[in-house]
């Protein structure tokens, strides 16, 4: 099942990338994020399966670092709300050149 | 699970609990309103743990279902709906048509990629025997195979998580807290 495990992984990373390319609503990016992270994880698992369990317990380091950033990156949108009153990218555009 | 000959049952449901991820999540990056998208990243969730239970990682999968459906996807809604972003009509939100093709031109090349990697071949030296990791949780139950690495090989790994925690913690609380204003200095 490792192949088709990974081409799960990979369907599933693509149209992550996809939805942080196509998308403006910040909150929207940020869960395709946490897709992509979901994506990998499957590939970890996916590994432990045929290297051992050592990939398993990268699984637990990664859904750390996915509820860190989850944490974090939402109390900087909710500053951000407070700030412009959206969360729509386009507003958002001072380090634009 | 025996990986010469797996029965039909399981062959259909990793195939089927697949397949819902990946229309779930096309779902997902395609609907307008982020409340219908976060329930759609809901469904992937429990598709993945379910495919997890099924590669033996029982433990992983409860954790996805604890953690990420549980926790993660509720502070994400409780974001939405504290902001009041439910309304799907008043975000422009996908970018232009020029943006779409470019994305999904991105998307067809990463897709290109990893499936010429799946082609290369994994390095026999490191394959376990058949069914190691699935006898290894057969005998000593579903976390003891875990733990072990965890709390020995991976401590200082562990370790510094906490640490990685308490600065989110601490950076949330930070972020979140209004200004104040009125006094300078």
């Amino acid at each position: 099942m490792l192949a088709e495990s990974l081409f799960f992984s990979a369907v599933l990373f693509a149209i992550g990338v996809v939805g942080v390319l196509t998308r403006r609503n910040a909150i929207i990016i940020f869960m395709c994020v946490e897709l992509m992270l979901n994506a990998v994880n499957l590939s970890f698992v996916a590994f432990a399966q045929v290297y051992g369990v050592a990939g398993q317990i990268f699984v637990f380091f990664v859904m750390t670092v996915a509820a860190a950033e989850a944490a974090v990156g939402l109390a900087i949108i909710i500053a951000l709300f407070r700030h412009r009153q959206t969360v729509n990218l386009s507003n958002i555009n001072l380090l634009k050149g | 699970m025996t990986h010469n000959e797996l029965p039909l049952f399981y062959v259909f449901h990793f195939y089927f609990f697949g397949l819902v991820a990946i229309v779930s999540a096309l779902a997902f990056v395609t609907r307008k309103s982020p409340v219908a998208a976060a329930m759609w990243l809901v469904n992937v969730m429990f598709s993945l743990a379910v495919l997890y239970v099924l590669l033996d990682a029982q433990f992983i999968g409860t954790m996805q279902v604890l953690v990420y459906a549980g926790a993660i996807m509720v502070v994400f809604l409780f974001v939405i709906m504290l902001l009041n972003l439910g309304h799907a009509s008043e975000l422009a939100d996908a970018r232009s048509l020029w943006w779409k093709l470019a994305a999904g031109a991105v998307g067809l090349a990463l897709l290109a990629q990893v499936f010429t990697l799946t082609k290369t071949k994994l390095p026999e030296a490191f394959v376990l025997p058949e069914n190691t990791v699935a006898n290894q949780f057969a005998k000593d139950g579903a976390i003891a195979p875990l733990a072990g690495p965890l709390f020995h090989e991976y401590l200082l790994a562990f370790e510094v998580t906490s640490v990685l925690l308490l600065a989110a913690v601490v950076g949330a609380v930070v972020l979140g807290k209004r200004k104040e204003r009125s006094h300078a200095g």
